[in-house]
């Protein structure tokens, strides 16, 4: 299927003087244009150009000119090194395939790290298409002289090669390998070793059992105990899949031993990564060694003296209490995990709180209702009452756990002034997340409740003064309607979101406009051309501008709930009105209702946002990530606000 | 331990050989022309400087053996380009100079170097490679860029890459901003080979070489309120082997050696080292020429190199009370202190370096004069870099300040007729080998053992 388009072009661009050259030679050219973005383009077409010049004059021209172009910008590199991967068919074949491997040399010798990944990555994509004679005769020189690079760029890429070879040559050729990466693995540059420990659980899978407890044990034990903190670290993650292979009675005496050890480093980032990886790890060694050594290690992390190895290790919590041996699971939680979690609950450090927080509830399903009560409840409640809006936020999040467990009821009483004071939050970003788990609340406390707590809060939203608050106020509105149906929106919601239309500010007037087209669907025809459109009709003669091109909008949003009859007798008129408006902007709006050409995509796309916080100095001294699709909103508010004055 | 007590010349002698003027036509200083640092690469085959006017110029040792007898081992330009440009904060209403603060090379791990040159707020990385070959032939044009007639064009031609005349590219790789409020005054790469620290007045960042938008700050000393500062952070460098050690100097004349294995925030110091103030030797002065201007690790990761107004010491990582050795570059000065403080030059920050077996120390004093102290000798030596004293290949002569009162010697400089304006405060030792390179307002003096260059 690859060749079916471009045969002819090939055929086309032999024949002398032909027209089709023009374009070719044009890609060629741009090879060396000054422009990176036209050389970009020239490289991502580099099939193109080698089916015009076909497979003998690729193989002799363009893949030299392509060896000594190392020169160019990253991207380019990128490019390249991934367009010879699949380059195979456009030199000939899997007989000629090796041809492709002095240019993806060169680029994995350069030093950004994602070129060299990706040459990398499409050296062990084409070592697939070596025939085994090709892989010792071409392939395998290769990787040795790679690992044997005078700089350290070479000698890291080599690391990722070996695995991919093993397997398909010859035994002496595999003891050459297996050198090679012990070498490698004592490197003077901790670039190697590094790259070498990333590795080793890779490499260990492709070899013999025999000399994985010979070779690789050394190795991973030796670069566990590496002087550099960030070699140690990898060792862990090679721990993993090391324990997995080996047989169940030799962990204790190969693995065992570097792994307390790595439990307990001198170098904090050791033990976080020790934490981080402790699914993974209890899951490779087994039930035995977890009850005997994993939990009194796991019971150090979660007491660890620095606050980011005690948040990795909270959020393992759940987890680790999950994969725990059913027999004993209760058991080892109650006495071993529950004491250490109390503790964290008042934790000093925010983000270690706000990570239990986010896996506590998970707990009561496996420790059932009875234990739940007695004992988690009381965490659950001391949580909803932190001082820090991210752990009160983190417990509402997962309410539906506790709810499968013991039911809500229990929890509502103390649930709601934390609702309150979140909804009230000065931040708005916290406003904005809790107003994202009220259609969760909603359906999780039922109708009744929620009417009588909650209700008020939701409109309330509807007139924040951040706009991000009211669009996500809009949906939240949209999705309770769903959730409780159309019946309870006209007793409930429908005639407040209706008032609003009269209010002075018109902001708030909009809001009214931007709820109507996040409601009509859910409410139905009924209500939409009874109650809303009539309000809709009613604001086209609304003295701001931006009120009048917002109903143009909205009834072009409504329009297909509406019968077509609604449609003719009263919807045209008014836009044809107000496509002769003064007002340009609401001219041109009526005049896109009329042909019905825009499509608005639907608001649950545009509310989803998220907030990362990044660790540094000062407790409040935070980055803030938004999404594209907020700075928007926030742009937008601006020039709402700008209209104002 | 006395000054220039000794009238035999000071092992190593460094016989200047041979001498380069930087920007040599220049009969006036521009300011943007005085050398901001200097710093060799981790072979010493390159030399770096940065200058106010934000510019780099880095030399390159000229190979052995050539036809000229005396050019082994001379440093020649290699390349020139401007890192950093004037800015302006519009926020703050601060002008942000150009002036390369420090410049630090990353341990080569490509045919291509690369070096982080920092100004006050921004830290990048810049690439050093040399091309020699250029493709030629293009399919719808001619070398001279004249369309062709494209009729005339019957076939494809890839174009093939031929030998040119060597040329050396710098290219900017990362820029890493927005990170530092107050002024960056140190940079130090980690010997992990993947991180690097940055420091200014107050806060110490880590950085991650390959990722710009996200830093660690790993030492903050900002006090709640600004009107309790006492104290600020003057200089920061990493240990040259053990990846977790870094060290950072204040200017309270005190140095923290912290461990970041320990904690994610160093704000607690694993070591202190300070020497107690003697009370009887207080006076108004005290606390400025206490103020540490840097501090380098030796070699051998085991001392602590510092420098202050007057002094130069040496701390044993293993000895936090007091300096292991204390050498007194210009005591002469001590007297002198008020009008230097009149003029300003009390707060002058000169560096230090190590020699490459951490046997000598070497820093700079006024006058354009130089001072090495033997650490096993205790032989110490002044020198003088100048264009009148230093004729290339000229052997230079110690020379010796007289202090006020005492007798006067032939050739000998009285304190009062010292120049204060010209001043050596940035000065680099080759890793291995007994060269140097001195900063001299707007002039690079490279000096080079007599010995080491007969043995050639």
């Amino acid at each position: 299927a690859r060749h079916s388009i471009t045969l002819s072009t090939s055929k086309m661009a032999g024949a002398d003087g032909d027209d089709s050259l023009y374009p070719i030679a044009v890609l060629i050219d741009e090879l060396r244009n000054e422009d990176v973005q036209l050389r970009l383009n020239s490289i991502k077409k580099l099939s193109t150009i080698a089916l015009a010049l076909g497979v003998e004059r690729t193989r002799t021209e363009l893949l030299p000119f392509l060896t000594d172009t190392i020169y160019d910008e990253d991207e380019v590199l990128l490019a390249l090194a991934e367009q010879l991967g699949n380059f195979t068919m456009l030199v000939g074949g899997p007989e000629y395939v090796h041809c492709l491997l002095p240019p993806l040399e060169s680029l994995a010798t350069v030093e950004e790290t994602v070129v060299r990944d990706k040459a990398v990555e499409s050296l062990r994509k084409i070592s697939q298409e070596h025939s085994p004679v090709d892989l010792e005769v071409h392939f395998e020189p290769l990787v040795k002289r790679l690992a044997s690079g005078d700089w350290f760029t070479s000698r890291t890429s080599a690391c990722g090669l070996f695995s991919v070879c093993y397997p398909r040559v010859s035994s002496t050729v595999k003891a050459e390998i297996r050198q090679h990466f012990r070498t490698l693995c004592s490197d003077d540059t901790p670039m190697v070793r590094r790259a070498a420990a990333s590795k080793l659980g890779e490499f260990a899978k492709v070899l013999e059992l025999d000399y994985v407890k010979s070779d690789i044990i050394s190795l991973f034990t030796a670069l566990a105990s590496d002087e550099q903190d960030s070699v140690r670290l990898l060792a862990v993650e090679a721990c993993v899949s090391i324990a997995t292979l080996l047989p169940q009675e030799d962990l204790e005496t190969l693995v065992m031993p570097t792994l307390r050890q790595a439990a307990e480093d001198k170098s904090w980032r050791v033990r976080y990564m020790v934490a981080d990886k402790f699914s993974e790890l209890q899951k490779a060694v087994g039930p035995e060694i977890t009850k005997n050594d994993l939990v009194p290690a796991f019971q150090n992390l979660l007491k660890d003296c620095e606050a980011e190895v005690r948040a990795a290790a909270a959020n393992k919590v759940k987890e680790f209490c999950e994969n725990l041996p059913e027999d004993s699971r209760e058991q080892i939680i109650m006495t071993h995990i529950l004491p250490c979690v109390k503790e964290l609950v008042s934790d000093t450090n925010q983000h270690v709180k706000s990570a239990l927080a986010s896996v506590i509830m998970g707990l009561s399903t496996i420790l059932g209702k009875d234990n739940t009560v007695e004992h988690l409840l009381p965490l659950f409640l001391a949580q909803l009452k932190d001082e820090c809006p991210e752990v009160r936020l983190n417990i509402i999040s997962n309410l539906d756990c506790v709810n499968e467990v013991i039911g809500i009821r229990q929890l509502s009483q103390s649930l709601l002034p934390a609702i309150v004071e979140l909804a009230e939050d000065a931040k708005w970003r916290v406003r904005l997340a809790i107003i994202e788990y009220m259609p969760l609340l909603a359906g999780q406390l039922g109708v009744e409740f929620f009417d009588e707590k909650l209700n008020t809060l939701c409109m309330a939203w509807l007139i924040d003064h951040v706009y991000a608050i009211r669009e996500a106020a809009t949906c939240n509105l949209m999705k309770l309607v769903e959730k409780f149906g159309a019946e309870w929106a006209q007793n409930t919601i429908v005639p407040k979101v209706l008032g609003m239309a009269n209010d002075p500010n018109y902001l708030h007037r909009m809001t009214t406009l931007f709820c109507i087209n996040a409601l009509s669907e859910a409410c139905g025809q009924d209500i939409t051309t009874k109650q809303m459109l009539p309000v809709v009709l009613k604001m086209s003669n609304d003295q701001v501008a931006n009120v009048r091109f917002n109903v143009a909008k909205s009834l072009q949003k409504i329009g297909p709930v509406l019968d077509s009859n609604a449609l003719q007798s009263e919807v045209k008129p008014v836009l044809e009105k107000l496509a002769t408006d003064t007002d340009m902007d609401v001219k041109y709006f009526a005049q896109e209702a009329i042909s019905g050409k825009l499509v608005f995509p639907p608001p649950a796309a545009e509310t989803s946002l998220y907030v990362r916080f990044y660790r540094s100095g000062k407790p409040d001294d935070h980055a803030v990530f938004l999404s594209s699709s907020t700075v928007l909103s926030l742009i937008a508010f601006v020039v709402h606000a700008d209209v104002l004055l | 331990m006395g000054e220039d007590t000794n009238d035999d010349v000071p092992t190593p002698p460094p016989h200047q050989h041979p001498h380069r003027g930087f920007l040599p036509d220049h009969n006036y200083v521009t300011e943007a022309d005085i050398i901001s640092t200097v710093e060799f690469n981790h072979t010493g085959e390159l030399l770096a400087t940065g200058d106010k006017g934000g510019r780099v110029v880095i030399f390159q040792r000229e190979p052995e053996g050539k036809t000229e007898p005396f050019s082994q081992g001379e440093y020649n330009v290699y390349s020139t380009f401007q890192s950093h440009e004037p800015e302006f904060d519009y926020l703050k209403s601060l002008e942000i100079e150009e002036k390369i603060n420090k410049i630090r090379w990353l341990p080569q791990q490509n045919a291509a170097h690369f070096l982080l040159s920092t100004n006050d707020k921004t830290i990048k990385l810049w690439k050093v490679s040399e091309r020699d070959k250029r493709p030629e032939g293009y399919n719808l044009k001619d070398e001279e860029g004249r369309i062709k007639d494209i009729s005339t064009v019957t076939s494809l031609q890839v174009p093939v890459l031929m030998p040119m005349d060597l040329m050396v590219e710098v290219s900017p790789r990362r820029v890493f901003a927005n990170a530092h409020t107050y002024h960056v005054n140190s940079i130090s790469v980690n010997s992990d080979c993947e991180t690097y620290l940055s420091a200014d007045d107050l806060r110490i960042n880590l950085w991650h070489l390959g990722i710009t938008d996200r830093s660690f700050n790993i030492v903050d000393i900002k006090p709640a309120n600004m009107e309790d500062l006492t104290e600020v952070i003057t200089a920061a460098e990493f240990h040259p082997f053990h990846c977790n050690l870094f060290v950072y100097s204040s200017s309270k004349g005190t140095l923290r050696l912290c461990d970041m294995r320990e904690q994610a925030l160093c704000d607690k110091h694993s070591k202190l080292f300070e020497e107690p103030e003697d009370p009887s030797a207080r006076s108004f002065f005290s606390e400025i020429i206490s103020s540490v201007s840097d501090v380098k690790f030796s070699h051998s990761g085991r001392y602590l190199l510092t420098r202050d107004y007057l002094t130069a010491k040496v701390w044993d990582l293993n000895m936090e009370n007091k300096p292991l050795e204390t050498y007194q570059v210009h005591d002469y000065l001590r007297s002198k202190l008020c009008s230097l403080y009149e003029n300003d030059c009390i707060f002058d920050k000169f560096e230090c370096a190590w020699n490459g077996s951490d046997s000598v120390i070497m820093t700079g004093a006024y006058n354009n004069f130089f001072r090495m102290f033997d650490r096993n000798t205790k032989r110490d030596v002044t020198l003088e870099a100048s264009r009148e004293s230093s004729k290339p290949r000229a052997v230079l002569k110690p020379r010796r300040v007289c202090a006020a009162g005492s007798k006067r010697r032939k050739d000998d400089i009285s304190v009062d007729s010292l120049d204060f304006s010209k001043k050596i405060l940035h000065t680099a030792w080759h890793p291995a080998e007994n060269i140097i390179a001195i900063a001299a307002t707007n002039n690079l003096y490279i000096f080079q053992d007599k010995l080491n260059s007969e043995m050639h």
